[in-house]
């Protein structure tokens, strides 16, 4: 196999991978949000719940996740859902990606100080305009930060996918290594992730600064 | 009235804050509030405001009533929608500013107004850039609050206060949080609008200001109202045993 074609095979595994990265950062962003607002709920059984799911979460391996996810429905409900290799992938990081940024939007909107809550209050804004217009502009510029980290986690973390043999760009080095028995693979695959890596830090710096303008 | 507050009390877990405390402001009057810190003037402030639950009494805003004792002794407060409206009555400045960081001195101005009070941008810029004026920052207009000194902040949290045309307006501890040099700019400020017949009730161990810009002068000590009268009274010849041992450390 030239290297030309290995590139380009892995190319395609790339974008499998970046796949999985839009898609989990598009859903668990907004759902770790919904899922640090019900750990305030007022509801002790609400609240109790978010913290089992945050727990085993965070307690357990992705990677176990991912094939609990994958093979679950099969062994434990005997279910067979067609091509339920991806969405179970997604789905996989979703809900693991989104108890980590609960707990980052938990964090960021308790280190907001009460007296703008009370200002906000005293100046006849409802809760929701409170939150969505005073709280949470401030909550995003100081967690940008904590969310860049994982973020950049996460485009690694795709790799995860080899685990359901998902042909993503880790999986695809893996096998073209074995058959061609070269090391290469690797090598492009570890500059492939480098480079979405470098590019994802520049787009969150430049978000990042986009909200200098106030301290 | 603007405001009356009947028979408030308040406890914080056991601990009786406030003591059967009435008292009520009339239409242009300036209500000076005094008394050792713990004496319960702040959350006197905090109850009028409805940032603190009453446990009994009333309030009472321009002859409306807010709150009111039920048949057991409980305060039983008007709805979540009505209480909203009633804040429109009174704006309150905080010793610590709490300006608005991520907005411009000119959205802290107006953003409630036109999100809250539903009046036009146009009114509402129009409105504040009189007020920035008249607190001598109209050049801040475009800055953010982190750019302006404590003294131009504090001003800039009594005009969006007044930006709202509250009926009463209440500051709690408004300089404490200032270098002595920056408090006297809040001062004038505030004395300017005791000229223009502002109602307003002003917790502050500012002894002098107190004495020289208010109608009337309650010295508060553990929860209740010991003394009351106009400056002359309070501070040139005290009744009260506890205000002249309070007042003395202030001559000293």
């Amino acid at each position: 196999m030239t290297l030309e074609t290995m590139i380009l095979t892995m190319s395609s595994g790339m974008i499998e991978a970046m796949k999985i990265f839009g898609l989990t950062v598009l859903g668990s962003l907004p759902l770790g949000m919904i899922v640090a607002l019900l750990k305030k709920s007022r509801f002790a059984i609400v609240r109790w719940f978010i913290s089992v799911y945050i727990s085993v979460i965070r307690g357990t391996p992705l990677m176990l996740q991912l094939l609990a996810w994958y093979f679950g429905p099969y062994y434990l409900f005997g279910m067979n859902i067609g091509n339920w290799r991806f969405p179970a992938l997604i789905v996989g990081f979703v809900v693991n990606y989104s108890a980590y940024f609960a707990e980052i939007y938990r964090g960021g909107i308790e280190s907001i100080p009460v007296g703008q809550y009370e200002a906000a209050e005293v100046l006849g804004y409802t809760p929701t305009q409170t939150f969505m217009r005073i709280i949470l502009p401030q909550v995003i510029k100081r967690i940008m930060p904590a969310v860049t980290n994982e973020v950049i986690t996460l485009v690694k973390d795709t790799s995860l996918a080899f685990s359901l043999a998902y042909a993503e760009i880790f999986s695809l080095a893996k096998q073209i290594s074995a058959s061609q028995a070269s090391f290469t693979p690797f090598i492009i695959a570890g500059i492939f992730y480098f480079v979405a890596n470098y590019v994802v830090a520049f787009i969150m710096k430049r978000i990042e600064k986009s909200m200098d303008y106030y301290k | 009235m603007i405001l009356q507050m009947n028979n408030i009390r308040k406890q914080f877990d056991g601990l009786e804050v406030l003591k059967d405390i009435s008292f009520g402001v009339d239409s242009g009057e300036v209500v000076s509030i005094i008394g050792p810190s713990g004496s319960g003037k702040s959350t006197l402030l905090r109850c009028a405001t409805f940032l603190e639950t009453i446990d009994g009494g009333e309030i009472w805003y321009m002859g409306e009533a807010a709150a009111r004792t039920d048949a057991s002794g409980h305060a039983v407060y008007v709805g979540k929608n009505e209480l909203r409206r009633f804040r429109s009555y009174y704006g309150l400045v905080f010793q610590q500013f709490n300006l608005f960081p991520h907005y411009s001195i000119l959205r802290n101005l107006i953003d409630a107004p036109i999100e809250v009070q539903h009046r036009t941008r146009d009114e509402a810029t129009a409105t504040a850039m009189d007020l920035l004026r008249k607190m001598g920052i109209e050049d801040k207009a475009d800055a953010y609050p982190y750019q302006l000194s404590g003294g131009q902040q504090q001003r800039v949290a009594i005009a969006r206060a007044l930006a709202m045309k509250p009926e009463i307006l209440f500051f709690d501890e408004p300089t404490s949080a200032l270098d002595p040099e920056l408090t006297g700019e809040v001062l004038k400020v505030i004395r300017q609008l005791a000229d223009e017949n502002m109602t307003m009730v002003v917790v502050t161990h500012e002894m002098s200001f107190a004495r020289a810009v208010s109608n009337r002068v309650l010295f508060m000590d553990g929860g209740v109202i010991v003394e009351q009268g106009s400056p002359e009274e309070v501070f040139g010849n005290p009744q009260e045993e506890r205000t002249r041992r309070f007042l003395s450390v202030f001559e000293r």
